[in-house]
């Protein structure tokens, strides 16, 4: 499982906070403490704090001096996006790298399968368009496989294209849930080795009471099938638990008595 | 019409840990050679998918006593050094071009000639002041007694860098903490189980103790006595290990000699089982085959006995290292 820490996004206040005064030390913590938690990479999101490029260039910094972990580079506007991955491949060392994330609209996603191929990225492919998001299956799979088609034909290779199929709050469009699960089994039969399978997670749980049982029983059954990446909250115990032991279920990693511990250590 | 066939290669994410066996005087030791394991990024001789930067490496048998049940065409070659592990392990090193040396602390088993901690010490100490190469040090095997002894052991064999064994699930703490501080290396041992091969390492590292000075032994057995159970533990925890996984990600072990010079295969004289042929070829081939099969399951180290299937081993890793072989 890919496991992409959530919290350094400028919708989070003192994320919002640090930028807007440009004080590393909350943003470099969470960079830290994700990374111990097992985040295999951090995303990186302005948020709506600001629109400079001098600000996600400094983020970019702030985050690549604090952790070695590879990092996925948030943002909807295309400039920026080059923005950050020039910063990223100054300060991240060549480091691995995600792109977070193009649509299925044309004139977003190809200039952004442009750019991944460009700088070596993967690339997050959200199954939604001009019409919006998808309310079912089927509209999710086309344009799951339109994302596909249009970056493979690029030169992406399966493991660099991560497809979105957009989670919904539970509480509020309690029927999407099961239309992005099955979303999820069809993406994994779009081809072999299929692409990744990423989830934003924590929208399932968007104003809910029980937020973290809903995302580890969401995320565990999305696992089941075929989500291979998560956007999350890292930091969560029980998540990164439940995480562990659906992947020993799902025979893919090697059981042990004291397993937990071995996945904490897997970095 | 040509047709173009997919490219089919394997990559890997993840490396096989490296571990160096051995410490010059510069180190802090007073060995001659050191001895390099593991690193591969493909599966064992796949030099078309991965690197292999180090050949398997061959350990020969050494014991702290004279051997009561080895049979005629295996002590033959080691009867005149018998006497004393230090001239028997010169023997293997100048003789037979080991690569390192297994002593196993055969003497000590409380069943045999229950030897104490100071005679063990001894015998390390005898055999590391006769050759330059790495020592591997291998206890009874009895967790009382080996909790007895290896403090000595370890103790006089400090800033060696050797690799002293085994821990087991049940029988981990006091070798873990003596290999942390006279900085040894560690044989963790499971019984032919990849999910306990995984725990002995989790337990192990639990403790501070670093992965990457661990080496794995998954059981051996010979061929014909359930060697292909041990091949698909060996391959599922390279897989694993290969995949990413750091708690099976250490080099392996495989300990030869002893199991197949207890079968009879190699044990009966051609006087018992005439149809089978002569026993001195028999012997060392059994033996020799065995290795052959643990080398393709991943094996990095392999503890053998007879010289001749030191030989054909040798020659064999050499084959399939290929230009592989720096």
């Amino acid at each position: 499982m890919i496991l992409i820490g959530e919290r350094i996004n400028g919708s989070f206040k003192d994320i919002a906070q640090a930028i807007k005064e440009r004080n590393k030390a909350p943003i470099q913590e969470w960079a830290r403490r994700q990374t111990e938690a097992g985040a295999d990479y951090l995303d990186v999101n302005l948020g709506a704090v600001s629109k400079s490029a001098d600000d996600f260039r400094w983020l970019i910094q702030t985050v690549c001096e604090a952790v070695p972990t590879p990092i996925s580079i948030d943002y909807n506007k295309l400039d920026l996006m080059k923005a950050g991955l020039e910063a990223y491949r100054e300060f991240g060392g060549g480091r691995p790298v995600i792109i977070n994330s193009t649509t299925a609209e044309d004139s977003k996603l190809i200039p952004l399968v442009e750019l991944a191929v460009q700088y070596n990225a993967g690339l997050i492919g959200v199954v939604m368009d001009e019409r919006g998001s998808p309310q079912d299956v089927d509209r999710r799979v086309e344009l799951g496989a339109k994302i596909f088609a249009v970056a493979s034909e690029a030169g992406l290779t399966p493991d660099r294209i991560y497809l979105d199929p957009i989670v919904m709050p539970l509480k509020f469009m309690q029927e999407q849930a099961k239309n992005v699960l099955e979303a999820i089994r069809q993406f994994a039969m779009i081809s072999d080795p299929p692409p990744h399978i990423s989830i934003g997670l924590s929208n399932i749980c968007s104003k809910a009471q029980e937020k973290s049982l809903i995302n580890r029983t969401f995320l565990v059954m999305a696992m089941a099938m075929g989500c291979d990446t998560a956007i999350c909250n890292v930091c969560d115990q029980e998540l990164m638990n439940a995480v562990a032991t659906a992947e020993l279920i799902l025979n893919k990693e090697i059981y042990s008595d004291s397993y937990l511990k071995a996945y904490r250590k897997r970095g | 019409m040509p047709v173009t066939l997919p490219d089919v290669k394997k990559t890997w994410p993840n490396a096989i840990n490296t571990v160096t066996l051995g410490a010059t005087r510069d180190e802090g030791g007073t060995r001659t050679k050191k001895v390099t394991v593991g690193g591969a990024t493909a599966l064992p001789f796949h030099h078309f998918e991965g690197a292999m930067p180090y050949p398997p490496a061959i350990a020969m048998e050494v014991w702290d006593v004279a051997p009561q049940d080895w049979p005629d065409v295996l002590a033959e070659h080691f009867r005149d050094v018998w006497h004393d592990p230090g001239l028997w392990a010169k023997k293997c090193v100048e003789q037979y071009g080991a690569d390192l040396i297994c002593l196993r602390l055969a003497g000590c088993d409380p069943v045999k000639e229950n030897r104490g901690p100071q005679e063990a010490a001894q015998a390390v100490k005898r055999v590391l002041e006769s050759v330059g190469v790495p020592l591997i040090v291998w206890g009874t095997g009895n967790d009382d007694k080996d909790n007895e002894i290896f403090p000595a052991v370890a103790e006089a064999a400090a800033g060696e860098n050797c690799l002293l064994g085994t821990i087991t699930e049940d029988n981990y703490k006091t070798l873990v903490a003596l290999c942390t501080a006279y900085k040894h290396k560690v044989i963790a041992e499971s019984p032919c189980d990849v999910n306990i091969a995984k725990q002995v390492n989790i337990l192990a590292t639990d403790m501070g103790f670093k992965p990457e000075d661990v080496v794995i032994y998954p059981t051996s057995a010979a061929l014909g006595y359930g060697l292909e159970y041990v091949y698909s533990v060996m391959e599922r925890a390279r897989l694993a290990a290969l995949r990413g996984d750091k708690m099976l990600s250490q080099p392996m072990i495989c300990d030869i000699g002893i199991e197949v010079w207890g079968v009879k295969e190699a044990k009966a004289s051609e006087r018992e089982l005439p149809e089978w042929g002569e026993q001195k070829e028999r012997g060392p081939l059994w033996e020799a085959t065995t290795a052959y099969v643990y080398l393709l399951a991943g094996a990095d180290i392999l503890v053998l006995r007879h010289p001749k299937a030191v030989a054909s081993v040798r020659e064999t890793i050499t084959q399939l290292m290929g230009d592989g072989l720096r």
